[in-house]
């Protein structure tokens, strides 16, 4: 058995390791993602019913359906959520992943990312910024007004620009950022200046305005965090063929819908092991505490499934600014997941650490073994919906989703 | 080999688990191998015997 394993996690971590994730354009929610409608919107997490929805994805539900013209406002959209006239399903069934709340509606412009290697697309929509926004819940008039902005003006010169631009290798731009103080979670200031770098010189040259160039490169600028919406994806489209490789006991998702936590394993296909998501320690914005809070939500902790965000958080020191702690508990966070990971990245090499490979392939077996959880550094949404986000800080899964691995992986490989 | 002659020779250490030490000793220019390793938890013995479920067949 553990021969079949070793080489089921050797076979993972090559799939892993040789990705090849590539912006290849940018298209609509409803036109491009699998089995995707009008009357489907898709959350972060696991799957998740209407009535358990935690504050803000049931706000981000509410606004989606604002969006989408399915309901006139926050009234009739409960009414609709509630009726069973709306199919409710996980980004992830969906090839997609979503920040925070994650909801996606099909209206919405989405980046489309393919891994050259094997082929597979991954999906994500364009980041809104910050302020009051449909990913903490927000759904007032001037967040859909903002949305509507991002569908018929932003999304166009950004679609074209990409039509002059080419292709764009995200694995390198990745292996760059993690140099650059960069982990690919909360902090892409890297990420979002070369973005920048890589579209501006096409996109002056797009045939529209310059007014509304200039609209698009300044919120591009003005958002520290749009980079987010390109490395979630690309490490989706990094982790997805690990899926179904059988007798692995590695990672390959780990997502949270604000009311559980949620992992998937490699030799036990697409099934979700779930727990009550957890409460994050961290830096609360002013008038903020830990009771404000909402629990963890988000699809942004792939970054963390394929080996950066918080397991590469040594070569962002700046980052515990945001999330608390100081550079020498950002290099220990590191280190220590060295100890759940099966590899060293091959190309996300980060300096403070001698230019080690970021820890890679978190084997469920060695987490149970140590007993050490992995650590994702997180935003904090507020659990009143529209409130927004009020702090950042670092959380873990549950161990309990682990256990839980596990026991099946026993069940359906020892004891079949 | 009496205690004092032990110190006397060319020292060449194993350390075993901690590897703070192991770092010592190398800034100190003695010749020390690192051995990664460190006890089980047993925190979790449901778990764990699920696990020797998989090293065992």
């Amino acid at each position: 058995m553990e021969d079949k394993i070793l080489q089921a996690n050797q076979e993972a971590l090559q799939r892993l390791q040789s990705a090849q994730p590539v912006l290849i354009g940018l298209g609509v929610a409803g036109e491009d993602l699998p089995d995707m409608d009008k009357h489907t919107i898709l959350h972060a997490g696991p799957p998740v019913s209407w009535e358990n929805m935690s504050g803000p994805l049931q706000g981000a539900v509410i606004g989606g359906l604002i969006y989408e013209k399915l309901a006139e406002d926050e009234e009739s959209a409960r009414e609709l959520a509630a009726s069973g006239k709306i199919r409710f399903d996980s980004c992830h069934h969906h090839q997609t992943v979503g920040p925070m709340a994650g909801v996606v509606t099909a209206s919405m412009p989405v980046w489309i990312i393919e891994n050259k290697t094997f082929g597979n697309k991954a999906y994500c929509t364009l980041n809104e910024g910050l302020g009051k926004v449909l990913r903490f819940g927000a759904f007032q008039p001037e967040v859909i007004e903002h949305l509507n902005w991002m569908e018929e003006k932003l999304a166009p010169v950004l679609k074209q620009t990409l039509e002059l631009s080419g292709e764009i290798d995200l694995k390198s731009m990745t292996a760059q950022i993690v140099q650059m103080g960069d982990e690919g979670h909360n902090r892409n200031k890297a990420g979002t200046s070369l973005t920048i770098r890589e579209l501006a010189p096409h996109l002056v040259k797009t045939d529209f305005s310059d007014e509304q160039k200039s609209e698009v490169l300044k919120f591009m600028n003005s958002n520290d965090h749009f980079f987010l919406n390109l490395s979630m994806p690309a490490m989706k489209a990094t982790m997805d063929p690990l899926e179904g490789i059988e007798y692995s006991t590695i990672v390959y998702t780990m997502a949270r819908n604000g009311t559980e936590f949620g992992i998937r394993v490699s030799g036990l296909g697409n099934q979700w092991f779930t727990a009550p998501a957890e409460i994050i320690d961290g830096l609360y914005f002013p008038g903020y505490t830990m009771e404000d809070a909402n629990p963890d939500i988000g699809d942004s902790c792939i970054t963390e499934t394929a080996g950066i965000g918080g397991f590469a958080m040594a070569t962002a020191p700046a980052i515990v600014q945001f999330v608390g702690g100081t550079p020498q508990d950002a290099i220990n966070y590191t280190t220590s997941m060295y100890e759940i990971t099966t590899e060293e990245s091959n190309s996300y090499k980060l300096p403070p650490m001698n230019f080690r490979g970021s820890p890679t392939g978190i084997d469920i077996m060695k987490v149970i073994e140590s007993q050490i959880l992995p650590v994702i550094n997180t935003g904090i949404a507020a659990k009143l919906p529209g409130v927004g986000q009020v702090g950042a800080g670092i959380v873990h899964p549950p161990m309990k989703c682990f256990e839980d691995a596990i026991e099946a992986f026993v069940e359906k490989y020892v004891e079949e | 080999m009496k205690l004092n002659n032990l110190f006397k020779s060319e020292l060449k250490v194993l350390n075993i688990g901690l590897e703070g030490f192991y770092n010592d000793l190398k800034q100190q220019k003695t010749d020390t191998v690192w051995l990664n390793w460190k006890p089980r938890s047993s925190s979790n013995k449901k778990s764990m015997s699920l696990l020797d479920k998989l090293r065992k067949k």
